[in-house]
This record gives structure tokens, sequence and C-alpha cells, in this order.
């Protein structure tokens, strides 16, 4: 299934210098946080786990089991992907290649089962997830985290943070975040956390400056990776979002260069993140969705239709409060989780 | 980007339009776009599903055939409908007889609940009350932070206690009655609903403060998960009403539909921009518009029905499907669209217009009206019924009665004519190719989309009963007046039974 990939389903948007995978530590640590070194191969059963809530969804296609005619098992199916916030178009599409695809039992297993090889196919489309990090001496790697208000910036940042020290990167925190009240000492809790220096303006100051503070102090400290802040801004305010295109900019200026932009979604978020994934994408080239809050009832099935339509790669997904919870995206535990195979 | 249902709506119009009657095939086939419409828009499966069925009930057979336009009736089925679902009994804010007045805010992790908090303050101080917000948001880092800064900044006073949430929630209500303000805000920690402690929090929360409102504070952007997370806070916390936050966004907001049917607690507020003064009461029928995509659309339908003389127009609609419409038809149809708004201004309030026509729009001069009228009014009424009699003598006779010249007499006169030509092989949506010159321009303004303005109009007021008769009907003529009338359709309207 995942055997064939794509040749580039990486966005073309992908601003940045197509930077050497590394395939070493930097990235895959990523993945495993604290729990690396004992449990590593714990992750695709935990995400199966944490999701286990949103299984029930397709727990009516499961229940009609063997007996089912393949009618009755499309429909539910449907109303499965429907109510996993997956879109009308992609379920619809999803739902013609099931009817079209011949292989495998006739009855609601089979069709599950189709369902599952078709999910994980879409995904595979994307095959690079990795975190990308550029080793080049006197780099500074600055990974930009954008989106909406309220989707959980800060929150991931700092949880990244930890998991990127502990991955052995020498990691500085840009409170980019300069609008939101009280923003910066959320994120400054966070560094203490994970023991890492951070750089603040004034609270209604200019986050480009403070971005720009943060590269020049990172390397004259010697670190190697920005996670950088900003505020939440709607995708339809066209004064915020050339504002993020400034930050960009200036982040990217000698030593530092932006490696990661990572477009943060909420999981409870329904058919509009694709076009937040649409605008932010085109205003600043984002390279990566993170999901986060994938704990609550919620699906984030709208992903499937993000990596089919935008070809888009989600890279991280937050599956849980503490920092350990931020993990690697799975594509086949994800399904697995979703769709219970 | 999602097709507006309204435009989708259109296109299978205008294949009803064609085949002149409408069968229970196209019927599911509008009632299918409805439905894709509608979960695009976020809302929930379920919801949707018996929203359309009661937009089936609505929109009868028998209804729809005896309608012109049956794509529009359709869409004004939709939009009541929606109005019904998401208004409702609304809720009339009240106080406690013994302040202060608690509010609970609760919702999920970054619905933006310490913003509404202080947006909510803000609103109540506009309004001459004493608010007291309390951050009881001790799960966040930094929360009781924002709400400290945001309080400021609104002049609200915030309080908040390290420790135990419950306790300074019921502190804080202690120090509101202490400091006598009349109203207590609690912000409580944003949770998922399937967190058990958490939820357990609030709901002891609520239990010592006794809250007199409840509200949930919901993302408009919020998926199909809304109904869960809704349903959840409602079993824990009997709530009392919804806050709908990010409004400001493109997203079509289904989710105030979802949670509306499943909790049946009103959308009290809604936040509609990053600025602390942007908090407004909810408006069901701008949410109706915004979900649907269509605009100002229904603004115009709406104006139409209030304004236009149904008698009239019905009497003019009859002569012209007989192609037996005069030069006076003619002078009463543009009364009837002028009291309606400027004519240019109606028509970039309607969708599916194309480009030239918009253009012309911008040349179309009430003046012009006056014009026509004055040249029309020159004539006999021999003249009017019949425009071929008029000859060389008639018109200068015409244009010196009018103060206007032969040539423009001559041009009226023509494009009358031609227009009579067009309206006569109309409904085949002929009308991209409407003759230039300012009659022609007021034409095809006239035509909108795929029919006639006259089909439509008529439609519109001779489809349902109870418009307003014409003596109730004065409008103010022209201009920007005769727009401000969207908050006052309440009391006008005649909404026909409901099929629930």
């Amino acid at each position: 299934m995942t055997a064939e990939h794509a040749p580039s389903a990486q966005p073309t948007a992908a601003p940045t210098q197509p930077v050497a995978q590394p395939t070493a530590a930097p990235t895959q640590p990523v993945a495993q946080p604290t729990a690396a070194p004992t449990q590593p191969s714990a992750q695709p059963t935990a995400l199966r786990d944490r999701l286990g809530r949103t299984r029930g969804l397709f727990a009516p296609l499961r229940a009609l089991g063997g007996r089912a005619d393949r009618a009755a098992a499309l429909a539910a199916a449907e109303d499965a992907l429907l109510r996993a916030d997956v879109g009308v178009d992609t379920t619809n599409a999803l739902v013609a290649g099931l009817r079209q695809s011949q292989a495998g039992r006739d009855d609601a297993d089979g069709v599950l089962g189709a369902l599952g090889r078709q999910l994980v196919a879409i995904l595979a489309e994307n095959p690079d997830r990795s975190l990308r990090f550029d080793k080049e001496p006197g780099v500074v790697n600055v990974w930009l985290f954008v989106g909406v208000n309220g989707v959980g910036k800060t929150t991931t940042l700092g949880k990244l943070a930890l998991a990127q020290r502990i991955g052995g990167h020498s990691v500085l925190l840009a409170a980019g975040d300069t609008f939101r009240a009280a923003a910066a000492d959320q994120l400054a809790l966070w560094a203490e956390r994970a023991g890492t220096e951070i750089v603040r303006g004034a609270e209604g100051g200019d986050p480009s400056s403070v971005v720009f503070d943060a590269v020049q102090r990172a390397r004259a400290r010697g670190n190697d990776l920005v996670l950088a802040d900003t505020a939440g801004r709607l995708h339809t305010k066209v004064n915020l979002v050339d504002e993020l295109r400034k930050i960009r900019r200036v982040a990217d200026r000698e030593p530092g260069r932006v490696t990661e932009v990572l477009l943060v979604l909420d999981a409870t978020t329904g058919q509009n993140a694709l076009a937040q994934a649409r605008e932010f994408t085109e205003a600043v080239g984002v390279t990566g969705v993170v999901l986060t809050k994938l704990d609550g009832t919620a699906k984030g099935g709208v992903v499937i239709a993000i990596e089919r339509q935008l070809g888009l790669p989600v890279k991280l997904v937050g599956v849980g409060e503490g920092p350990e919870d931020m993990i690697a995206f799975d594509p086949e535990s994800f399904v697995d989780a979703l769709v219970g195979l | 980007m999602f097709d507006a249902l309204s435009e989708r709506l259109e296109r299978v119009a205008g294949r009803l339009r064609s085949r002149g009657r409408i069968t229970d095939a196209d019927l599911d086939e509008a009632l299918g776009e409805i439905r894709t419409a509608l979960l695009d828009a976020d809302v929930e499966l379920g919801v949707a599903r018996h929203f359309v069925e009661a937009i089936r009930e609505r929109c009868s057979g028998e209804v729809l055939a005896k309608s012109l336009t049956p794509g529009q009736q359709v869409i004004k089925a939709v939009h009541e409908q929606l109005i019904d679902a998401l208004g409702g009994e609304t809720l009339r804010l009240t106080y406690a007889s013994r302040p202060p007045t608690v509010v609970l805010l609760a919702g999920l992790q970054g619905s933006g609940k310490t913003t509404a908090a202080a947006k909510l303050a803000l609103w109540w101080k506009q309004q001459g009350r004493n608010p007291l917000l309390v951050g009881a948001d001790l799960q966040r880092p930094a929360a009781v932070e924002q709400l400290r800064v945001l309080g400021a900044s609104a002049q609200v006073t915030v309080f908040s206690q390290p420790g135990d949430p419950v306790s300074t929630a019921v502190a804080g209500v202690d120090e509101a009655r202490r400091l006598g303000r009349d109203i207590c805000i609690i912000d409580t920690a944003g949770r998922l609903s399937i967190d058990d402690a958490l939820m357990d929090e609030v709901r002891r929360i609520s239990r010592r403060t006794e809250p007199h409102y409840t509200f949930l504070v919901i993302d408009a952007m919020t998926g199909q998960d809304a109904v869960a997370t809704a349903r959840a806070f409602h079993e824990t916390l009997a709530l009392d009403g919804v806050i709908l936050s990010k409004l400001d966004s493109d997203a079509r907001g289904g989710a105030a539909l979802s949670v509306k049917e499943v909790v049946g607690r009103p959308i009290v507020f809604a936040s509609t921009g990053e600025k602390l003064g942007d908090l407004d009461l909810f408006h069901p029928d701008r949410m109706a518009d915004r979900i649907l995509g269509m605009g100002d659309m229904l603004t115009l339908i709406e104006q139409a029905e209030r304004t236009m003389d149904q008698e009239v127009v019905a009497r003019s609609a009859d002569k012209l499907m007989s192609g037996r419409f005069t030069l006076d038809d003619f002078l009463d149809q543009l009364h009837q669209v002028q009291k309606m708004g400027s004519l240019g201004g109606i028509l970039r309030l309607m969708p599916g217009m194309s480009k030239e026509i918009r253009q012309a729009a911008d040349q179309i001069d009430d003046k012009q009206v006056s014009r026509i009228e004055a040249i029309v009014r020159s004539m006999t009424p021999g003249e009017r019924a019949d425009p071929v009699v008029v000859d060389g003598s008639r018109r200068v006779r015409i244009a010196r009665g009018s103060g206007t010249s032969t040539q423009e007499v001559n041009q009226l006169l023509k494009q009358f004519k031609e227009m009579q030509k067009m309206m006569r092989g109309m409904g085949s949506g002929a009308l991209a190719g409407a003759p230039g010159g300012r009659l022609g321009r007021l034409a095809a303004a006239r035509g909108l989309g795929g029919g006639s303005a006259e089909d439509s109009l008529a439609e519109m007021l001779g489809g349902r009963a109870g418009t307003a008769p014409k003596s109730e009907a004065r409008p103010p003529v022209g201009g920007a007046k005769g727009r401000g009338g969207r908050n006052k359709k309440k009391g006008g309207r005649v909404t026909p039974p409901k099929g629930r």
C-alpha cells in the first residue's frame, strides 16, 4: 500500500532550500520525545489507543459485519466519513472508489477493508513527513508556527521545544505572538520547563523584530534551531497575513533559514481547515501540518481532504496534554484508529 | 471554494425552468444540493438530514408547480427554515434581583472563552452594568494573565487567586458581592469534552456558584464534533445559551445550526472580530445568509416583498406573458423597482450578474428614469398602449412636452420595441444580448439571471398570501433609505405555517 510513493508530493510551495533529509538523529526523535529510549515501538499503538474514541464512528459499519449488502455498507461508510469531517468532495470520491473496487468481499467487512486501504493510499501520496533541519554549520534553522486563533500553536511549540532539546538540538524560542495578551508569558513557562532560552518583545510590538532578534541571539549563543511562535490570525485578514509574510521574510535572513512552516490545525475544525491550509500555504509556504487536540472526540478527518486536495503532509499530531503527547503522524495508525482496520 | 448554495440552486432551477414541470426527482436533486451545501458548511450530518426533510415538506410539489421560479421558491424555503432553526425563542437577558448575576463560561480549549469573557464584560459595561471578571482557568499557563490584560483594556476589574479553581470561582462571586458588582463573569479552563476530571471541575464550579447563565463558547469553525461537544457540556452544566466565536472567519458556521438543534438553546452572542468591542447579539437571519452563502440576495427578495405592489406586479407579469406589455406597464415596473432602491445598488446585490451588466448598472442614473417617465407621460393613452402609431410629428410633440429631444424619444421607442421582442422570447435566458442603450440596460437589469424580473417578482409576491396590501406598501423611494429594512422585516413578515 505505502510501497509506491508518488515522485514528489511535497508541496510545490515549499519555500526553503530542499534541505537534505537528515537521516540521522534530528528528525526522528521528534516523534519520541521522552519515551524514545525505553519504548521505541510504542507509537502506533499509542495513537490508536488515543484515538480509540474516534473509532465509534465506524462502529455502525463494522456492526453490519458480513451480513450487510454492499449498498448498505457503502451508505454506512459515507455517513461515517462525513461525520469524521472528511468533507463531501473527498467522501464522494472515496465512496465512488469503493463502488468501483471489485477486490475483496462484498459485505461491510470488505468495504471497511477497502476503505482503509484507500485512505492509506491517499496519505501515501505524501511520503515525507520528517521535520526538515539544515545541518549546514552557521545556519540557524527557523521553524515557524502559524495558524488561526486558539488551535494550540504556543502549546505545540512548547512541547516541541522539549522534544527537540531531548533530540539533541540547541533550541531557542521566539515569542512572536505579541498580540494575544500574555502569550509570551505562556511561552516563557514552556521555555522554563524545556530549559531553553526565550526571546520576547514588548506586547503589541513588531513580531518580525522579535523573530529577527531571536535568530541573532541564536547565532551568538550557538543555537541551531529557533522555534518561532506567531499570533493566531484568521487567514482572511489580509493585513495580518501580510504581517506573517514579513515575519517569514525576516526569519529567512542570514543566518536564519526557515526550514519548516508548520500550520497548526485544531482537530475539531471542520471544512474551514481546507481554506486555512490553502490560504496559509499561499501566503507563507506551509510545509506541514500539526494536528492538535486529537484526544477529544473529534476525528480530524479534514486532514484527509487536505492531503488529497492540497498535497500537504501532516507531520505531527497532538494526542494529549502532556509534553510526550506530541507525536509523529503515522498514516497507517491514523487510518487504523479512524476506521479500525 | 464551495459554491454558494444559492448558485447551486440557481443552476438546478435553470434546468427546471426548461422543463416547465417539477417532478419529485427534480426536487430530490435540489434537496441533494441543499444537503451538500449544509455539510460543506459543517452542519452535522443528522441535523442536515432533518433539515432537508423539513424543506421537503415546505416545498410540496404543489407549491413548486405553481411557482414560476421554483429555484427561488426553494431558496426562500431554505432561508426561512434556517431562520426558524437558528432563531426560535431568543434568550431575554434578565438580572438577578440580588446581585451579582453570575455568568459561567465553558468551552473547549481554544474556543475563545477568555476573550469572550472580556468582550462580555465590556458589552455589559456599555449597557451600564458593572461587571467583575473572575479568572478560574488555572489550567492553561498564563490564562489568568491574559484575562488581566484584557480586563485592563476593557477597564473591568479581574479577580483571581492561585490554587483551586472551584474556590477561586466561589471567592470571585463573594468578591463581586463585596465590591457591589452586578455581574460576575467566570472564565473557566478550556477542556476536551471527554476529560472527566475537568468536566467534573466545571460541574463543581457550577454547583458552588449557582450561575444564572451558563454559556457555552463554541468556535464557528467547528466541524461535525460540535454536536458531541455541545451535548456533553449540556449534560454536565445545563446550558442557557451559546456564544459563537471567530465568526469573522470565512467559515460558514454550520456548527451554529447543529448546536442549536441538539441543545435546543439559543445562540445569544456572536464574536465578530479581534477587538474587544466585537461582540454582538446573535442575528439568526444573518447567520442563515451566511450558511447559504447568499450574500444580499435575500435582502433583495425581502425588499421586493416589502415594497412591491403585488397587484401591479401580477398585472404586468400577466401582460408580459401574453405579449401585451405597454409603455404604461413598463413605467409601473420601473417604479416598482425604484422603490427597492437605486437601480445600480439593486444590481450589485444580485448574484450571478455578468460584469457587463454590473458595468452598465454603474451608468444607470436614476434621473434617467425620470426622463423616461416624462416621455411616457407626454404620450396619449393610445400611444402608450401601441407605440407603433407614434409618427414624426407626434415625436416632436412628445419631445417638446417632456422637455427632451426627438432623438431621445426615438431611442426610447426603439428600445422598448426591442425589449418587447426580447421579453416575448424570454425564458430561454437570452439576456446576454440585451441591446445597449438606456432602456436596454434597464431591461437587462430586470432580467435576473435566467428569467425575467417580472416572473421572479410576481412569483415572490403572488406565490404567497399575506403580503402587505398596497396601502401599507409605502416604502421610501430610491437610494439608501430603502436598504435599511433588514432589521425591520420581522414585523411585516408573514411566515407560512411550519411543516415540522
